[in-house]
């Protein structure tokens, strides 16, 4: 006979309110009578309401994974087994969505149908990486179920010290801002790399994110090892009808408090004529006269992106943005995206043979320095690198000519 | 000898082709999108220069979805929007469609299902956050739990466009901040040094790890009870939970003083500002489920006197850096500790060094 759920004074509390309770869904799939997870599901909200009444956790790690693969599962077996065994295993895949997270209503029902046959009907869309994840798996059912999502087109995301699942923002498919072929981009590199993602041997994790613009919609700039930030270099696209029409529109007061005053780079200034003068040499495409005005102003022709290495959390040197080792990689032909490939081959090369064990990029950066880790992926230092350069006269300068003629021989080649 | 069956081998498919799954209007314009506006809370009108119109409306969901759920969304799609969605990194779902005359009936639709219409533009959209309690092996809370609870208080600052700008808020279970930098955060910070179970460490945790995990040196080898084992120096310790991970005996949470911080002023955006991480505001709040009402008044004491103070265009960080600091712990009523002055490395950076005063 089906075992009666716990009551859950506490977790019944997130049943009310007007945003959708997670609670609900939970109760919907322990209710779920005619399901082998119906019984998981019912000890699953026993052991929470648990949590809630204690404040704490009572998950533990262990080893699962699947044939071929090293990582992608992140294993959790109960500490308090004996009160709660249906959910005494609660294991999650993390498995790659498409790119972009398009999806069809077809392939989200098969991935129901996968997750109801060997997991527990509870899946996240989507964790902070970007995963799909499948949460809720005994250990004897992580390989079907894994069979069952690889047979639909789905693939093993990461875990543990390896190349972690990326994510893109909407970008090409949806968005006039776009500055490169996110969904490209992401395919190439991630599955270029896919061997690091399946079989951990990096010294910690290496995140790449793909933002199509500045605004940098997926986070890339905080969360990522590896940024993809799209830019322009040439001039801002200007309609100026266009920004008559929206200056008629807002008022000339509206204009200025909205637009010219919010240029970071005084770049800005509106004509007696009510049409936009723009010095594109002060420009640093911060994107925020192009966000207010999106049907007068649009990001230039020559585009791509601007790449910036190092992002991480606290831990363990405090936190780190990531910061510019590209200023402008063009992304428009297929040369362009073999250039990108082999400059994160490079990058991810460097990090496996020079890092420490437990070190994120950044970190390494901030223990050798900017300037050693350009020369260990073959890069020439820029001015774009830096905030301002140097304040501190506690530097060596012997080879002060030698360095300053690399900067004169490369600006003369430029030239040519 | 009995037959061993094999596995199956995986195929090693990696990151999915999105373009099956795309919506066709959105294929056939890829790269293709020339401007786009807003005509209303929660829609989107994107124009290509095709000429070709898409009208998005997007949602808010629980993150944590049941299949039930999954399909309803997907009866929804079938019937509105071509049998397409697709997800925000903020766990928001997104519908598609060919007309604005379907926006109606469809955000009827997702109204009907329990699915808040919004998260667009000016507005509050989904706190992104972690796994907590329901799932995660250190957690200090349960991040689903905050969401839900905030996100009823807060649901018509996502179902309205009524900020100076967008605004994003973040949740993270322990301070390793999986949620993210945000406008506002809510994060755990931990408020002791970590409780050692001396009978586990020496089976369980690889004792040289632990000690190099450390950020303040704190921790060392030592034989307690004639095992080997950790001890902490609880002088230097920073209770920042790092060693806890690699070494579960090294309990970092206790039930009273695992607490709650808030965090304002993180941004990703370039406009205008360069992106910004959030700043400490307030600490020692109780870890008070089911709801966190403690925590939810501070987030609402500070997003409404942003709400109300803030310009137009400015988020939550650029109105602080406007109006500075001592105005925003005299709007919201937040006391200013010494904790608030960073010592970390790097920390002096942060100080005020110049005569530039807020009066």
């Amino acid at each position: 006979m089906a075992k009666k759920a716990h009551d859950t004074p506490l977790l019944d509390e997130l049943k009310s309110g007007p945003w959708p309770s997670f609670v609900e869904g939970l109760e919907r799939l322990a209710g779920d009578k005619d399901r082998p997870y119906a019984e998981m599901m019912k000890d699953l909200l026993g052991q929470l309401e648990h949590s809630y009444e204690t404040r704490t956790g009572y998950w533990k790690g262990g080893t699962v994974s699947v044939f071929g693969y090293g990582g992608g599962v992140i294993p959790r077996f109960s500490e308090v087994a004996e009160e709660y065994p249906a959910s005494k295993e609660f294991h999650t895949l993390r498995v790659q969505p498409p790119a972009g997270m398009h999806y069809s209503t077809d392939l989200l029902r098969k991935m129901c149908d996968v997750w109801e046959e060997h997991g527990s009907g509870l899946i996240a869309l989507h964790g902070q990486s970007g995963d799909i994840m499948f949460q809720g798996c005994t250990t004897e059912n992580v390989q079907k179920a894994f069979d069952g999502l690889n047979e639909i087109g789905l693939d093993m995301g990461g875990a543990g010290p390896a190349l972690r699942t990326s994510m893109s923002c909407v970008g090409h498919a949806r968005c006039e801002q776009s500055c490169y072929d996110e969904i490209r981009a992401h395919r190439m590199i991630i599955n270029g790399l896919l061997d690091e993602m399946h079989r951990p041997a990096l010294p910690y994790k290496f995140k790449f994110k793909f933002s199509g613009c500045p605004n940098d919609c997926v986070n890339s700039i905080h969360r990522s090892d590896f940024a993809v930030i799209g830019t322009w270099r040439d001039k801002i696209q200007v309609d100026q009808e266009k920004v008559k029409e929206h200056v008629a529109r807002v008022g000339r007061k509206q204009m200025i408090d909205t637009v010219i005053a919010h240029c970071p780079t005084r770049a800005l200034s509106l004509n007696d004529d009510d049409s936009l003068d723009i010095d594109n040499s002060s420009c640093v495409r911060c994107m925020h006269c192009i966000n207010v005005m999106t049907k007068a102003l649009s990001p230039g022709k020559e585009r791509g992106a601007t790449i910036l290495i190092g992002g991480k959390r606290s831990l363990k040197i405090g936190d780190q943005m990531g910061t510019v080792v590209i200023p402008f990689m063009r992304l428009e032909t297929d040369e362009d995206f073999e250039q990108l490939n082999e400059l994160a081959e490079t990058v991810v090369d460097f990090f496996a043979e020079n890092a420490l064990e437990h070190e994120r990029i950044g970190e390494t950066i901030d223990r050798i320095g900017l300037a050693n880790f350009l020369d260990g992926i073959g890069v020439d230092v820029d001015p774009n690198m830096v905030s301002h350069p140097r304040t501190s006269s506690y530097v060596r300068t012997d080879d002060w000519d030698e360095e300053a003629g690399k900067w004169f021989e490369r600006k003369k080649v430029g030239a040519e | 000898m009995t037959d061993k069956v094999m596995p199956r081998r995986a195929n090693e498919s990696g990151v999915p082709d999105p373009f099956p799954h795309m919506h066709p209007l959105l294929k056939e314009n890829y790269g293709q999108w020339a401007w786009h506006d807003r005509p209303r809370p929660g829609v989107l009108h994107h124009v290509a220069h095709t000429g070709d119109e898409v009208w998005t409306v997007r949602a808010g969901t629980q993150r944590q979805l049941d299949v039930y759920s999954i399909r309803k969304m997907c009866a929804i799609a079938d019937e509105f929007a071509d049998g397409h969605m697709r997800f925000t990194s903020r766990s928001n779902v997104e519908f598609m469609v060919t007309s604005q005359d379907k926006t109606g009936p469809l955000i009827e639709s997702l109204n009907q299902a329990g699915f808040p219409v919004g998260g667009t533009g000016n507005s509050l959209s989904m706190i992104s956050h972690t796994q907590g309690w329901l799932h995660c092996d250190i957690p200090g809370t349960d991040a689903s739990g905050v969401v839900k609870s905030l996100m009823d208080e807060l649901h018509h600052e996502f179902t309205h466009e009524e900020m100076p700008n967008r605004v994003r808020m973040t949740t993270s279970c322990c301070q390793i901040n999986c949620g993210g930098q945000g406008d506002i955060a809510i994060n755990v910070q931990y408020a002791k040094p970590p409780k050692i179970n001396h009978d586990l460490v020496a089976n369980v945790c690889e004792r040289p790890a632990v000690v190099a995990r450390c950020p303040v040196a704190a921790i060392r080898p030592a034989m307690v009870n004639g095992k080997p084992s950790l001890e902490v120096d609880e002088k230097k310790c920073i209770c920042c939970g790092a060693c806890y991970p690699p070494c579960p005996p090294m309990q970092i949470n206790g039930p009273e003083s695992t607490k709650l911080a808030i965090w304002v002023g993180g941004k990703h955006s370039n406009a205008r500002s360069k992106p910004t991480f959030h700043k400490l505001v307030a600490a020692g709040l109780p870890n008070n489920p089911p709801r966190w009402p403690e925590v939810a008044e501070i987030v609402k004491t500070i997003l409404f006197a942003y709400k109300e103070d803030a310009r137009e265009w400015e988020r939550m960080g650029e109105w602080i850096d406007r109006i500075g600091w001592p105005r925003f712990f005299e709007k919201t009523g937040l006391a200013f500790t010494k904790h608030h002055i960073d010592n970390w490395r790097g920390g002096r950076s942060s100080l005020n060094a110049s005569a530039h005063i807020h009066f």
